[in-house]
């Protein structure tokens, strides 16, 4: 009989999408959001965030550890798949093929944002308030850079929590998966946009 | 009708299963209502192609031409699906044909789908009713579960569903659509249900259900119209609970 691991390890992936990255993600757009409200809030609530007791273990356990295995296994996934959008261009394959993309430029951003952040501050070459995200988002480049980077990772994180619900066998039929599409859809779109309107207002102060 | 005298056929073929592939076109007098089968058989019949040589006749698998045997499933312009139910008057000419590329190559058209036989195999995708003694008749069916159970029960093996599924490649060991939702039709039967955890380990094991990535490509290209992502979300809450009660409850032999 062949081993059983990876279905363990699959199933833990599908599970740490979503719990704890994706609340994670949501969180995250969604405290950075009171920089729309004034460079006083935002600094009050990142200090809050920052100040948090156990905030190394917190970072570790529920942020690091998790993006690190949930990218490892993701990587793998993304190029064991061979992507047919061209002969079979039905609209869940496409999410197949994006859910791939997404995964991979999210990779690629969370590492440069993690870096040109958490890093810096870590190091002490940073300090965690507006004028840091301002400085860096003022650039035209980094600008798109995380517009792309945002939306990649919200995108990968509805339609993740799509299959999410069918890899756990909660939405069996036609139906509830059509919904869920939908649902996936508005949250793509809400999160999207919280995401977006605080990146907006990094760059250009409205 | 003086357009359509003939049928351009563009077919992949390959001599052994290890040779290089190689495109060899035909041009077959058209008949009205003709399907890539009978195409097939007047090539088999008179072997020259569109140079005018003399060539070997293009091998290909059938039997039952009623599309439900799934023997003849060969990539048609594009599409993985039966020869036999490929008419002619409804495809684009010329008519491309190749041997689905998620198999083997016997030879030509030929492909070797025992992979989905291992599959079946390693779910153990039957009912055993073997005994010493007589068992007597089994226990009754629900009609509403019998009627769903009829879908999938229509599997044939094909092969279309591996074919169009992006996770079926030669990088990954994924087993397919088709076993999965067997499990779904076994388990669903009152003396199958029998061995219900069976069936659920061999789809845990490598190789099994998760290997699915939700693209649903095959429940849109089935010929049968089987539900197979129905029963894919079905056999994963199954295998989840399964993984569950296994771990944490009592149900099992110390």
């Amino acid at each position: 009989m062949a081993g059983q691991r990876d279905f363990y390890w699959r199933r833990l992936h599908s599970l740490l999408g979503v719990v704890p990255i994706g609340i994670f993600l949501v969180q995250h757009l969604i405290i950075n959001h009171f920089a729309v409200y004034g460079e006083e809030s935002f600094n009050k609530a990142a200090g809050f965030m920052g100040g948090l007791p156990f905030v190394i273990l917190l970072e570790i356990f529920v942020i690091y550890l998790p993006i690190l295995y949930h990218a490892v296994l993701g990587v793998y996934i993304a190029f064991t798949a061979k992507n047919n959008v061209a002969k079979y261009g039905f609209f869940r394959n496409w999410m197949f093929k994006l859910q791939r993309w997404t995964g991979i430029i999210t990779l690629v951003f969370i590492a440069w944002h993690v870096w040109e952040t958490r890093v810096q501050i870590g190091l002490g070459n940073a300090e965690v308030n507006y004028s840091l995200m301002e400085g860096i988002l003022s650039s035209p480049f980094m600008f798109w850079f995380y517009i792309i980077g945002v939306v990649s990772a919200v995108f990968h994180f509805a339609n993740g929590l799509w299959s999410f619900f069918v890899t756990w066998g909660i939405t069996q039929s036609p139906k509830s998966q059509r919904v869920l599409t939908y649902v996936a859809l508005f949250i793509f779109i809400a999160v999207s946009y919280i995401g977006v309107r605080t990146l907006i207002q990094f760059a250009y102060g409205v | 009708m003086a357009e359509k005298s003939t049928v351009t056929f563009i077919i992949t073929r390959q001599d052994s299963p290890d040779s290089e592939p190689y495109e060899e076109t035909f041009h077959v007098p058209y008949r009205q209502n003709m399907n890539v089968i009978s195409a097939l058989m007047e090539i088999q019949r008179n072997p020259v192609n569109a140079n005018g040589e003399e060539t070997s006749p293009v091998m290909w698998e059938m039997s039952c031409l009623e599309e439900v045997c799934g023997a003849c499933s060969m990539v048609i312009n594009g599409t993985a699906r039966q020869s036999c139910a490929a008419l002619v008057d409804q495809l684009e000419q010329p008519i491309r044909l190749a041997p689905m590329s998620t198999f083997p190559v016997v030879r030509d058209l030929i492909v070797d789908r025992e992979r989905m036989f291992d599959a079946l195999k390693q779910v153990k995708a039957w009912v055993p009713i073997d005994g010493t003694h007589d068992l007597g008749p089994g226990p009754r069916m629900p009609e509403n579960k019998r009627q769903w159970a009829y879908e999938l029960s229509k599997c044939m093996t094909c092969g279309v569903c591996l074919e169009a599924c992006p996770n079926v490649n030669d990088k990954s060991d994924f087993i397919g659509p088709a076993a999965l939702s067997q499990v779904r039709l076994f388990n669903a039967h009152p003396t199958g249900a029998m061995h219900a955890s069976d069936r659920l380990e061999g789809l845990m094991e490598d190789g099994g259900i998760s290997g699915c990535g939700n693209s649903q490509n095959c429940v849109q290209v089935c010929p049968k119209g089987i539900p197979l992502t129905t029963s894919i979300a079905a056999m994963n809450r199954a295998t989840n609970l399964h993984a569950f009660r296994s771990f944490f409850g009592s149900d099992k032999t110390l």
